[in-house]
């Protein structure tokens, strides 16, 4: 069904009861071309890629529990390309392009919002480094600005701008940027896929890769074995778990981030803000909720939950940013396992291992990438070649120092 | 999550900094390959499940501690100081 005016007009005289699942709730067959591994947002848009780019179209996507259960539904929904290493720069940007196009491409409403993403600075120093990074966005044909304190004052006026330890200086302000609702993006994905015959099967936990002369023959599920050329692995946050499968080691920790919601109120901020000072970035949601976060609990953590001691410092930074925040309640607060990578940077490359792929590392970057990610990742596994974009996302990287560490922090998964 | 310091007592993890999986020994530096090198600076196990690991207990005594904790639900079954971790482990073996 195209989803459209008509459709919603036509619906609401024949009282709603003609609409039909939006993709179908495939059981697995006994063998694919391509099973990916992992039904999240990266997954299926790997697979919508994959048919609408390269034709293929005997396509499984696996997923462990149900559609939108893992990180494309606990992330905030922020969406940017505001990066200034030339390995990230043409990869966001084309994701952000994606993003521009993706409602008219998937006929689906992702409530696609460029809100404008404003990191603000605190010092001169932090201009600077600000400005350096605005520059190399603007040299590779992006939007960015840099505002002064009366520029930022004009957009968020109610923020701390005389606080005595991190005065407001201004802020770098990406227009294009902004926020996308997640849990609409895997269900736009899930169902464009699935039209163009993509088999969606969810509840089927992989426990196995069979391997086969060095080259991938199939996965065993809990729904039994399901026969594939190629293999990829999808899985933000158990990628670990899955190389272990084929003896692998990675460069990669599972950390937990957590985020939340206040109790919904009038609109109050316009875009997403982000402190310079600390680690805390908000903006509101269309139902009224301020959606916030700020770092990763900082250990190893597979338990979709993290503790007090991270909700308390993500509070303080919000606290002396936005003192007005102290007069909202907090409605809830959710955690996703991220996959920290050892340079906060993703892999998109083969293995080792003939006929296996793997998309993983996203550190907390994951959503923002995820057209590009299923675009790239389709190239790669269709082509057997990497996209150029995603050129520099090579596994052997930490061999080679060919590093991406965006934030220089080093080989310490736990700070990027 | 509480650590239980074997100086301090039950204590909130806020006063601690992690530092990472205790497993990884860094080769000797004259007879490191680059290969084994990039092993012990980039991967990691990264297991589900129980997890030997290196926190230090800046806000209290300040000593480092090995931490065992289970990774997929952050229950701790044993906390010992790093430094009787390294005195009891023979040359070569991991901790």
């Amino acid at each position: 069904m195209h989803y459209s005016v008509f459709s919603v007009l036509g619906q609401a005289l024949r009282g709603q009861r003609g609409w039909k699942p939006q993709w179908r709730d495939a059981a697995p067959r006994t063998e694919y071309d391509v099973v990916i591994v992992g039904g999240g947002g990266h997954g299926l848009a790997t697979a919508y890629y994959l048919a609408k780019e390269h034709g293929l179209t005997n396509i499984a996507v696996l997923e462990r529990s149900h559609i939108g259960s893992g990180n494309v539904g606990r992330n905030t929904t922020i969406v940017r390309s505001n990066y200034g290493l030339p390995g990230n720069i043409p990869f966001y940007e084309q994701s952000m392009k994606l993003w521009e196009g993706l409602e008219q491409d998937i006929n689906y409403n992702a409530m696609v919002s460029q809100r404008g993403v404003l990191n603000l600075y605190h010092s001169d120093a932090q201009r600077d480094a600000y400005a350096r990074r605005g520059n190399a966005m603007r040299m590779a044909g992006i939007d960015a600005e840099l505002l002064d304190r009366e520029g930022v004052r004009a957009m968020v006026p109610f923020i701390d701008f005389e606080n005595a330890r991190f005065p407001v200086k201004g802020g770098l302000l990406q227009r294009r940027g902004g926020t996308v609702r997640h849990d609409a993006v895997a269900w736009g994905y899930a169902r464009a896929a699935d039209q163009r015959g993509v088999d969606i099967v969810q509840n089927c936990a992989v426990t196995g890769i069979r391997r086969e002369n060095g080259r991938v023959t199939g996965v065993e599920t809990s729904r039994g074995l399901i026969r594939a050329r190629k293999v990829a692995l999808s899985v933000a946050g158990s990628t670990s778990l899955l190389a272990a499968m084929v003896d692998m080691r990675l460069p990669i920790e599972s950390h937990v981030l957590q985020a939340f919601v206040s109790e919904g109120v009038k609109p109050l901020i316009d875009c997403v803000m982000t402190f310079g000072a600390g680690h805390f970035y908000v903006s509101q949601s269309d139902k009224g909720g301020l959606v916030f976060g700020g770092d990763i609990d900082g250990y190893n953590s597979y338990a979709q939950r993290g503790n007090l001691a991270t909700i308390e410092d993500v509070m303080e930074g919000g606290m002396a940013l936005w003192p007005g925040l102290g007069r909202l309640r907090l409605l809830r607060h959710w955690g996703g396992v991220m996959d920290m990578s050892m340079d906060g940077s993703p892999i998109i490359d083969r293995t080792g291992i003939d006929g296996l792929y793997l998309n993983a590392g996203w550190c907390y970057g994951g959503f923002k990438a995820t057209p590009a990610a299923g675009f790239c990742f389709a190239h790669l596994i269709a082509r057997d070649a990497p996209h150029p974009d995603a050129a520099a996302y090579r596994l052997d990287r930490f061999a080679t120092g060919h590093l991406i560490d965006e934030k220089g922090m080093g080989a310490q998964p736990n700070l990027h | 999550m509480r650590i239980r310091c074997p100086y301090c007592g039950e204590r909130d993890n806020g006063e601690f900094s992690y530092l990472g999986d205790a497993a990884p020994r860094r080769p000797d530096g004259l007879e490191a390959q680059a290969s084994a090198m990039h092993d012990y600076v980039y991967l990691r196990d990264n297991p589900a499940g129980e997890h030997r690991e290196l926190w230090y207990h800046g806000a209290g005594c300040r000593s480092w501690l090995v931490v065992t904790r289970d990774t997929r639900t952050h229950t701790i079954s044993d906390v010992s100081p790093a430094r009787d971790v390294a005195r009891s482990r023979r040359p070569g073996e991991a901790a």
